[in-house]
């Protein structure tokens, strides 16, 4: 198991690698000259080169992503363009912000994706089943905004119960920021609900048509002995993973919920930073969405690996 | 499991005494596809003749007549322009459907040939382009597509291309696992020893066999292109105004939203959805038919 770890470990330092690459690939080389990005069509071409010195985007390459990675490496990720300070500050606090809306959202939609999963499964090619599973497909690919702004209508501005901006404003309340928090967290519920119920009704499928079910069966036990006692608990393995999974869309995927409902979180702060040309900040916050997405991800497979004997006991290959 | 849905279509088959009932005769017997395909085409048909059916020129201000509810002179209401809404939903299917259409295209087409490539060769080539998806897969689907878009400037060919290679590697590991299953048949084997080149094995005798997959895989890439698309277009960097757009109209007049000018952002989501839901009952139904 030290040796799976190990592995999965190393395959998510290439991974990180890869990212790096990416992220410095469509910022810093892609957007051509920051400076003229920044300083706009009007300004002298002496004082984009004099800006372009000091953002250090007149050297290699090379040697920029060098000085790039090691300052991430020592906690530096740069200095953030539209503020004309240090990154670390804002996508520490947005990033905090952001984790709040998700756990509300997260904590709704875990128990409900994974029961209408498993009633799915139970009523396997029934209309029970089609409507959970064609309904949840259907709220995936619903963009967030498209029901934002149905339950912004809906309870927002028709019926007037909730808030529709998610910012509380500061100091106020636990309850009041709950209060405000609560529509946000509909269009991401709404979108995970598909991906947990679809995984959690696959696992019961699979669990039912196993011999173990079989023999359940046939030796007697009550249906919902079966049910509980070999069926869920193999079932729910694969949908672990996939819960943990869909954390680094949520923590990502906020960019539209945060914009639509005005909320200061990662997913905000990386689009005002697109909207403002402001690269570095844009970088270090999509690499600290993957970085996030990458250590659910390890989490759920040690955790998966921790739960099942036949991968704990080796033949995790 | 399959027994089930199978059970239905054996009875037909004997009541009928035709045998084995072609895949698309299956098909036309669900109604979610039925309901699925009837919504899709009224889009497409506004997208094609969108500016015939359209009451009034999208395009047109009148700025005597802003911000109005609907009522029966203008249905949907006008925006803030004083742009008949109705108009603008109808004509905006277009900009929608050609993007997702297209970047799904490039993306099926590039990923299929990557997935090939991947889990025919194997070895470095599988690792190396395995630990690539893996990487892309690392950020959320708008968030990469939104990066690159943003780095490049929005235009039309900027989406389509971005969204298609953000898709290519998505549907290189679908198609991976459908070839590493086809390895194991007997007829490759048997072209292996007849000396076959690698390529016409690869593109002509494995690519036949996984075109289920990658049907499959086209329809449900097609509705997260629609979402990627909408989802650029709310963000501003999507299709550019004065273009009528379902997501850059939500985009333009959200903000107007808590002064209780709903009709400008709705009736958009709803094509949204609607065209989102549509292309899911097709795409669940292709996948019923052709798991059963």
């Amino acid at each position: 198991m030290a040796v799976y770890i190990l592995k999965r470990l190393g395959l998510a330092l290439i991974t990180l690698w890869l990212l790096s690459v990416l992220v410095f690939f469509a910022c810093q080389v892609l957007p051509g000259d920051p400076g003229r990005a920044i300083l706009g069509h009007l300004a002298s071409p002496a004082a984009v080169a004099a800006l372009d010195h000091k953002l250090g985007v007149d050297r290699p390459l090379l040697v920029q992503y060098w000085t790039w990675v090691t300052g991430l490496l020592h906690g530096n990720m740069g200095t953030s363009t539209q503020f004309q300070a240090p990154v670390e500050p804002y996508i520490k606090a947005a990033l905090i912000n952001s984790l709040k809306l998700a756990a509300l959202a997260f904590v709704i939609v875990v128990p409900l994706g994974v029961v209408g999963g498993v009633v799915a499964a139970l009523n396997y090619g029934r209309p029970a089943d089609r409507i959970i599973s064609v309904a949840g497909l259907s709220a995936t690919t619903v963009p967030e905004f498209v029901s934002g702004i149905v339950v912004i209508i809906v309870f927002g501005i028709t019926l007037k119960v909730l808030p529709v901006s998610a910012s509380a404003g500061t100091g106020a309340s636990a309850a009041s920021q709950f209060q405000h928090l609560i529509l946000p967290a509909i269009p991401l519920i709404l979108i995970l609900f598909g991906y947990i119920a679809r995984m959690a009704r696959a696992g019961t499928i699979e669990a039912l048509n196993s011999d173990y079910a079989r023999t359940a069966t046939l030796k007697g036990l009550k249906r919902s002995v079966v049910i509980r006692r070999h069926i869920l608990r193999n079932s729910l393995l694969p949908t672990i993973t996939v819960i943990a999974t869909q954390t680094g869309y949520l923590i990502g995927g906020l960019v539209i919920v945060e914009t639509l409902f005005n909320y200061q979180g990662i997913g905000n702060l990386i689009y005002k930073a697109a909207t403002s040309k402001d690269f570095p900040m844009l970088a270090a916050g999509v690499l600290t969405i993957g970085v996030v997405y990458m250590v659910a991800t390890l989490i759920a497979d040690i955790l998966a690996t921790v739960l099942n004997p036949r991968l704990r006991l080796g033949g995790a290959e | 499991m399959t027994d089930v849905v199978a059970a239905p279509a054996a009875q037909v088959t004997v009541a009928h005494g035709t045998g084995e009932l072609p895949p698309w005769r299956l098909l036309l017997r669900r109604p979610t596809f039925i309901v699925g395909v009837v919504i899709l085409l009224f889009w497409v048909v506004c997208a094609v003749f969108g500016h015939l059916i359209a009451p009034q020129d999208p395009l047109a201000q009148q700025l005597l007549a802003t911000n109005k509810a609907p009522s029966g002179a203008h249905w949907f209401g006008t925006d803030q322009l004083g742009r008949d809404v109705f108009s603008r939903v109808i004509v905006g299917a277009r900009s929608i459907l050609i993007i997702s259409f297209f970047a799904t295209v490039i993306g099926t087409v590039a990923g299929t040939a990557l997935g090939l490539i991947m889990g025919y060769l194997g070895g470095l080539v599988d690792i190396f382009g395995g630990r690539l998806v893996e990487a892309v897969l690392a950020l959320p689907l708008v968030i990469v597509a939104f990066l690159f878009v943003v780095a490049l400037g929005p235009s039309t060919p900027t989406i389509i291309v971005v969204i298609g290679l953000v898709f290519t590697p998505l549907i290189a590991r679908t198609v991976r696992s459908a070839v590493l299953v086809e390895r194991q048949q007997d007829y490759l084997a048997s072209a292996r020893l007849l000396g076959e080149k690698r390529a016409y094995i690869m593109f002509v005798e494995v690519l036949p066999n996984v075109l289920p997959a990658v049907l499959v895989e086209f329809t449900v890439r097609l509705g997260y292109a629609i979402f990627a698309v909408a989802s650029l277009s709310f963000l501003g960097f999507g299709v550019q105004p004065p273009t009528p757009d379902w997501g850059a109209d939500i985009y333009a007049n959200y903000g107007v939203l808590p002064a209780g000018y709903w009709w400008m952002t709705l009736f958009p989501a709803l094509a949204i959805a609607s065209l989102v839901i549509a292309i899911n009952l097709v795409t669940d139904s292709i996948e019923q038919v052709l798991s059963s």
